[in-house]
């Protein structure tokens, strides 16, 4: 009996969605009586799968090869089975990032588990029950998802749980998955390097066609720089090539979850509201006070963005100066 | 090559959602419904590039769902595709979708199964990975780029703040995302030739659900905008950093 976290890593490092999901998986563990494990492929150190403690998992199966470095769909969900397996788990909680995306389907098929994908909340366990809830419709709804299967696999969505970090250590235990021919060649990584990835960030800054031009974005980068955030852009902008692709929020985009999500230019067309209504708190910077974004605002400044942004920009400099 | 592309019926960007029956079934009166468009602009898209490059290739549709689907499917056939098949069921769950669809690929014998990034009304990303481990296929999801050659397909895909490059060997499934190809639309000739071309249907293998949507729900409205003026941009960073505590 256990819940069993996978938390992927990247060049040896746990990635944050995967704090998230272990935090998630222990309170999971916690609710339901039962010990979290946490699960990690790929060439991590002890030292390092034994920090994952601080999540609340007490064990980590640790597969340290460097066969798992990249990711193969079918060789790590057959280690992450037979981790769910051995460790008896009723429960398996992935991020719901782009490995989760990959390896969390596969699982499920394999333990005949059902699936409730980006997971936004613990479940519901009341009269021995297991609804998960999550967002549908682009986030313009929620789903309540019973789960009926015996086993349960869940993929958390980022940015929907808090980490909770304490400081206990976890033990660590070899664990050498059987092995599976590799089926994908990994042979490039580009990371855009140096910059917050937007799928990750608590602060996200946005520009949209209000901008006028790609020579404009300055003002954006100015204002990220110094809240530490990620950029984003609305869909137009992304198909004039005024913004890389991987930008682009939305409907046919990505769909955040920022703490913070500061829209500068962008008239809130519904696509693009799908991809960050879930943000916790939204601000609106637009010269047009008709502007549909205002509805789905916390705060808003209707004014001229090459005004307003460059004094937002130095308002929080100062603050953060103190 | 012989190419499955798995396309769903969604509602419309725009369409109002909202529930009915107790909050248990999305209501569907006066709501338009669409191809999912990442089943269409990417990855029936890309197909239809591939064949151009290599006429010999065949293209099938796939879908699962209702007679209500097939409205969507011809729409998908006037871009292209040689020919369609419906699994006649109503959808259940990510699970039974993809081992209905298994079941089509089985059968039919594919070199390259595409499939949407997402569905916009289920966000479940979950229906390529299911389905290439009931077919015993490796899986690139969230693919930016896929190009054929030789028997092996070069995918980049979204990982966290950047891209990967991968090689793998067909047959293989792969879900598509923007950056595959773009969005296409059907010219006259294309509607005109997707009246004659087969759609089949098939009836549904046995499987079982293994969840249910219990009820739906819509968030709380917003409170309401607070603004401020542009007069007092400090304000507002006052305001974010001492009441909404983002920073
Ligand atoms: C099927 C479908 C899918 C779509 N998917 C997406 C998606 O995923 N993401 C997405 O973003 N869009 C998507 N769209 C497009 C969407 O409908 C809108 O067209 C788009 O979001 C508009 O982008 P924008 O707000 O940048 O530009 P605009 O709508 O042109 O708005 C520009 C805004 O800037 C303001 N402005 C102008 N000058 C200034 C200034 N100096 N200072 C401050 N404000 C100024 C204007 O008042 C205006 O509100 C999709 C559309 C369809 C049909
Ligand atoms: N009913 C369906 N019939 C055929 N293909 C589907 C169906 N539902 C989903 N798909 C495919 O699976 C992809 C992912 O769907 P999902 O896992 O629901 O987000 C979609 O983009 C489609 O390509």
């Amino acid at each position: 009996m256990s819940v069993l976290i996978f938390a992927d890593q990247s060049e040896g490092h746990i990635k944050k969605a995967a704090f998230e999901a272990l935090s998630y998986g222990a309170a999971l563990a916690k609710n339901m009586n039962t010990t979290a494990i946490a699960v990690v492929l790929g060439p991590v150190s002890a030292d390092g799968a034994a920090e994952l403690g601080k999540y609340g998992v007490s064990k980590v199966l640790l597969a340290a090869t460097d066969a798992l470095a990249h990711l193969d769909g079918q060789a790590f969900a057959a280690a992450v089975a037979q981790a769910a397996t051995q460790e008896g788990a009723q429960v398996v909680v992935f991020p719901h990032n782009p490995d989760g995306k990959a390896v969390a389907p596969r699982v499920a098929v394999r333990l005949k588990a059902g699936l409730v994908a980006g997971a936004i909340d613990l479940p519901d366990l009341s009269g021995g029950g297991f609804v998960v809830r999550k967002n549908v419709f682009s986030g313009k709804a929620f789903a309540y998802v019973s789960v009926t299967s015996p086993i349960k696999v869940i993929s958390l969505n980022p940015n929907s749980f808090h980490v909770q970090a304490g400081d206990g250590k976890a033990e660590v235990v070899a664990f050498a998955p059987d092995a599976v021919a590799p089926r994908v060649k990994v042979t490039a990584v580009n990371k855009v390097s140096g910059e917050v990835p937007l799928s990750e960030a608590e602060i996200v800054v946005s520009g949209g066609r209000g901008l006028k031009g790609p020579e404009n974005w300055g003002l954006v980068e100015d204002l990220a720089h110094v809240l530490g955030a990620a950029t984003a852009c609305s869909r137009p902008v992304a198909d004039a090539h005024w913004r890389p692709h991987h930008e682009h929020v939305g409907q046919t985009g990505l769909t955040i979850r920022p703490n913070l999500y500061i829209a500068i230019g962008i008239s809130g067309a519904i696509q693009h509201l799908a991809g960050v209504n879930g943000s916790k708190v939204i601000v609106v910077i637009n010269k047009d006070p008709e502007a549909p974004f205002f509805k789905a605002a916390d705060y808003g400044i209707v004014g001229d963005a090459f005004d307003v942004v460059p004094k937002f920009t130095a308002a929080v400099k100062e603050l953060k100066g103190k | 090559m012989r190419i499955l592309v798995c396309i769903s019926k969604t509602p419309d960007t725009t369409a109002k959602i909202a529930f009915t029956d107790n909050n248990t079934k999305f209501a569907e009166a006066g709501v338009q419904f669409i191809i999912n468009p990442y089943d269409e602009w990417y990855a029936l898209v890309r197909a239809i590039e591939l064949k151009e490059a290599d006429p010999s290739s065949v293209i099938h549709l796939v879908t699962v769902g209702g007679a209500d689907a097939e409205p969507v499917i011809r729409k998908a056939l006037a871009l292209g595709g040689d020919e369609a098949i419906r699994v006649n069921v109503d959808v259940a769950d990510s699970f039974a979708v993809a081992s209905q669809i298994a079941a089509v690929a089985t059968a039919g014998g594919y070199d390259l199964v595409l499939t949407g990034k997402e569905t916009i009304d289920y966000n479940g990303s979950a229906i390529g990975g299911m389905l290439a481990e009931l077919l015993g296929m490796p899986y690139i999801a969230l693919a930016t780029k896929v190009d054929v050659a030789g028997g092996t397909a070069t995918v980049t895909r979204e990982i966290e703040g950047g891209e990967e490059v991968a090689e793998v060997a067909l047959p293989v499934v792969i879900s598509c995302q923007k950056g595959v190809a773009e969005q296409r639309i059907p010219n006259m000739k294309g509607i005109m030739s997707a009246r004659t071309k087969p759609l089949k249907v098939v009836e549904p293998v046995a499987v079982e659900a293994l969840t249910t949507v219990h009820h739906f729900e819509l968030p709380p409205a917003k409170a309401g905008v607070k603004l401020v003026s542009p007069e007092s941009v400090g304000e507002l960073v006052r305001l974010l950093h001492e009441e909404a505590k983002v920073f």
